[in-house]
């Protein structure tokens, strides 16, 4: 594998990683903790909206982000030829 | 047949299971013993991860700690899974990548030093061991009140099933216990949940349930209900009580999740997959299945303070009368975690918020889930498997520790550092006495636990967070940090979060040696000593990025390391050189 290559893939990578790490932040910490107050004006069955992020929707959206990440990244392992 | 007849067979039942598994998954080899040999399937590594990981306290005590937090309560929620996130993306591919079989390893590799890697250990088995004593501890409460056995002689039958099998069958046959062991520990936890959703608000899934209206006639959401209760009692309201300020649960949160990404037990696990693509995938894996737990953890919290409170208040605004409490009251009146205090003489109990005319002077945390199914009135199979289960999370993830713990002294203190040339037959006998020797410690620390127990499986998050995952997470995403700055930053990191711990707590725990020096409590913006692990995890990485201005450049051929690391291809199997 050249280089330029390996740079390439590395970046596509990171590029990837940060999207995720993003939606990882704001589901959990800007919904569940720093805007809970403001979202729970809002409810959602019974549940208020911050109180739903906090105690359910977080972990709904980081097992959906795992998958999606690992999904991704096989796509990206086949392209630039670096799958096993 | 009696409750206590039912409870020692299923739990007699599952040990028993356990050894079996143990004798047919038998260790030969160190690769069997460290990495499993290196070819568990992603889905399999998942659910044994999901074991490893969900231990006495997230069985035992989380749904505890939410029905009394409330809302407060989903730091742990939070920050227990988002660290498998962190996992995924940032270590568990890149470390399988580096294909050795220990995380002190990969430090010492990474950051071309011994020293390195003993300093690794050194954190290793201190975020270990604190953790180890509240899985002893879990294991002692579980036996005591439910096979009404003494806490030491529990304990002690708990220490020899894990030895049994840990030390038979290595990594291999944890690996397969622990997968049994999850199976026990879902189903446990799951069943009575069902039922006391069903019985509150007619649905049977609880996730569900919790955001349902009640069946009771009265048309309120459970939740409303809740808050509504609570708050005529005097408690904060239920959906929107904080855990301290919005900083401290930030910092909580960031805390647990970056302490989960980077405890070496579980990290360990996902050198048992066949390769890079795997580990990212298990890792998604294992998230699906801590989240059947956790995310029914808060339904059974919400659920078990509603039935707590009918059961003292029955609807009418009655209190219950002292002498016609229920059978399950008087049962953890005699453990001591639940205890009346008639302070107005009237012979009803009072349980308010207001300290000085509450009642309930004691309601321990812990009991909120082990007498769930009591409280809600579930039959007796249903105990004795709440019993089981929470048996089954605190064994696995003790075993899961004391081989993260066997296998840094003998792989990388004794071949790695002291003995390099001990043949594989005499590694593997010494691992095993190592671990023999680690369940006594921590056997002996369940025993004689320093100072605070209930609060050191969270410490050991904080020491992980502030030690060893900026160390990795730095070893991979940069080509820059070099050794004495890894070093700097791990003991500076370890350093202030200890100093911090210990400040509040006493040095070692131990109650006088407190040294808050006229500083307020939590002087540090308020951030409980729990959630200072994030801090120390700041510090760590501004330390290791200063010292690595002033020190020599890396080597070219780690550099090359670093470069090896980020390409999944050609992996192989984890290897003992």
């Amino acid at each position: 594998m050249s280089r330029n290559n390996a740079t390439a893939y590395w970046r596509a990578n990171l590029k990837l990683m940060t999207f995720c790490l993003i939606i990882w932040f704001v589901v959990s910490f800007v919904f569940g903790i720093l805007l809970v107050d403001q979202l729970n004006m809002f409810k959602l069955g019974g549940y208020k909206l911050g109180f739903w992020f906090a105690q359910q929707g977080s972990i709904y959206t980081f097992v959906v982000l795992i998958f999606f990440y690992a999904g991704m990244m096989n796509r990206l392992d086949r392209k630039y030829g670096v799958n096993e | 047949m009696d409750l206590k007849t039912l409870t020692y067979l299923v739990v007699f039942g599952t040990f028993a299971m356990y050894f079996i598994i143990a004798w047919l998954a038998r260790a030969n080899s160190t690769s069997e013993f460290y990495v499993a040999g290196g070819n568990i399937h992603p889905v399999l590594n998942g659910m044994a991860t999901g074991a490893d990981w969900m231990s006495a306290a997230s069985f035992i005590s989380m749904a505890g700690l939410i029905a009394f937090l409330g809302y407060g309560g989903s730091v742990f929620l939070m920050g227990w899974t988002g660290g498998y996130v962190l996992l995924a993306m940032l270590l568990a591919p890149y470390l399988r990548k580096h294909g050795k079989f220990t995380v002190p390893e990969f430090i010492g590799d990474r950051f071309y030093s011994k020293t390195a890697r003993v300093v690794a250990v050194v954190c290793l088995i201190i975020a270990s061991l604190t953790y180890i004593i509240g899985q002893m501890k879990g294991v002692g409460v579980a036996f005591s009140r439910f096979l009404e056995v003494d806490f030491a002689l529990g304990l002690g039958i708990g220490m020899f099933v894990v030895w049994v099998y840990a030390v038979l069958g290595g990594m291999k046959g944890i690996t397969y216990t622990q997968i049994a062991q999850y199976c026990v520990l879902i189903f446990a936890y799951t069943v009575p949940a069902v039922f006391i959703s069903l019985q509150l608000t007619g649905n049977p899934i609880p996730q569900i349930g919790l955001g349902s209206k009640m069946i009771d006639g009265s048309d309120l959401y459970l939740l409303d209900k809740l808050d509504l209760i609570v708050t005529d009692l005097g408690f904060k309201e239920y959906t929107t009580a904080k855990l301290g300020s919005t900083l401290n649960m930030f910092a909580y949160t960031m805390s647990l999740m970056i302490g989960t990404a980077g405890l070496p037990h579980v990290i360990m696990r996902f050198f048992t997959v066949p390769s890079v693509k795997d580990a990212r995938s298990s890792a998604g894996w294992a998230l699906v299945f801590i989240a059947l737990l956790y995310t029914v953890a808060p339904a059974v919290g919400a659920m078990a303070r509603l039935n707590l409170h009918a059961t003292i208040q029955p609807a009418g605004g009655d209190n219950l009368v002292y002498e016609q409490r229920p059978d399950w009251f008087k049962n953890w009146e005699k453990t001591g975690l639940l205890k009346f205090e008639d302070k107005n003489g009237d012979g009803k109990i009072q349980y308010v918020a207001d300290k000085s005319n509450n009642e309930m002077v004691k309601v321990d945390r812990d009991i909120m889930v082990l007498a769930n199914p009591e409280i809600a009135k579930l039959p007796n199979w249903v105990i004795a498997l709440v019993a089981a289960g929470g048996l089954a999370a605190a064994l696995s993830t003790a075993a899961g520790l004391l081989l993260a713990i066997s296998s840094s002294i003998s792989h990388d203190l004794m071949k790695g550092v002291l003995m390099p040339n001990i043949s594989e037959k005499t590694e593997l006998l010494s691992s095993r006495i190592v671990m023999t020797f680690a369940i006594l410690v921590s056997g002996y620390l369940g025993l004689n636990p320093p100072g605070f127990a209930a609060g050191t499986v969270a410490l050991a998050f904080g020491l992980a967070a502030s030690s060893i995952f900026p160390a990795l997470m730095m070893g991979i995403f940069s080509k820059k940090v070099t050794s004495t700055a890894a070093i700097a930053g791990m003991l500076a990191g370890l350093g202030v979060t200890l100093l911090y711990v210990f400040q509040h707590h006493g040095i070692m725990f131990i109650k006088g040696t407190e040294f808050m020096m006229g500083m307020d409590k939590h002087w540090f913006f308020g951030i409980d000593t729990k959630a200072f692990g994030s801090v120390g995890a700041l510090v760590n990485f501004a330390v290791a990025f200063l010292v690595t201005k002033i020190s020599r450049p890396i080597p070219a051929e780690i550099v090359a390391l670093v470069e090896n690391l980020r390409i999944p291809s050609g992996a192989g199997s984890a290897t003992r050189h």
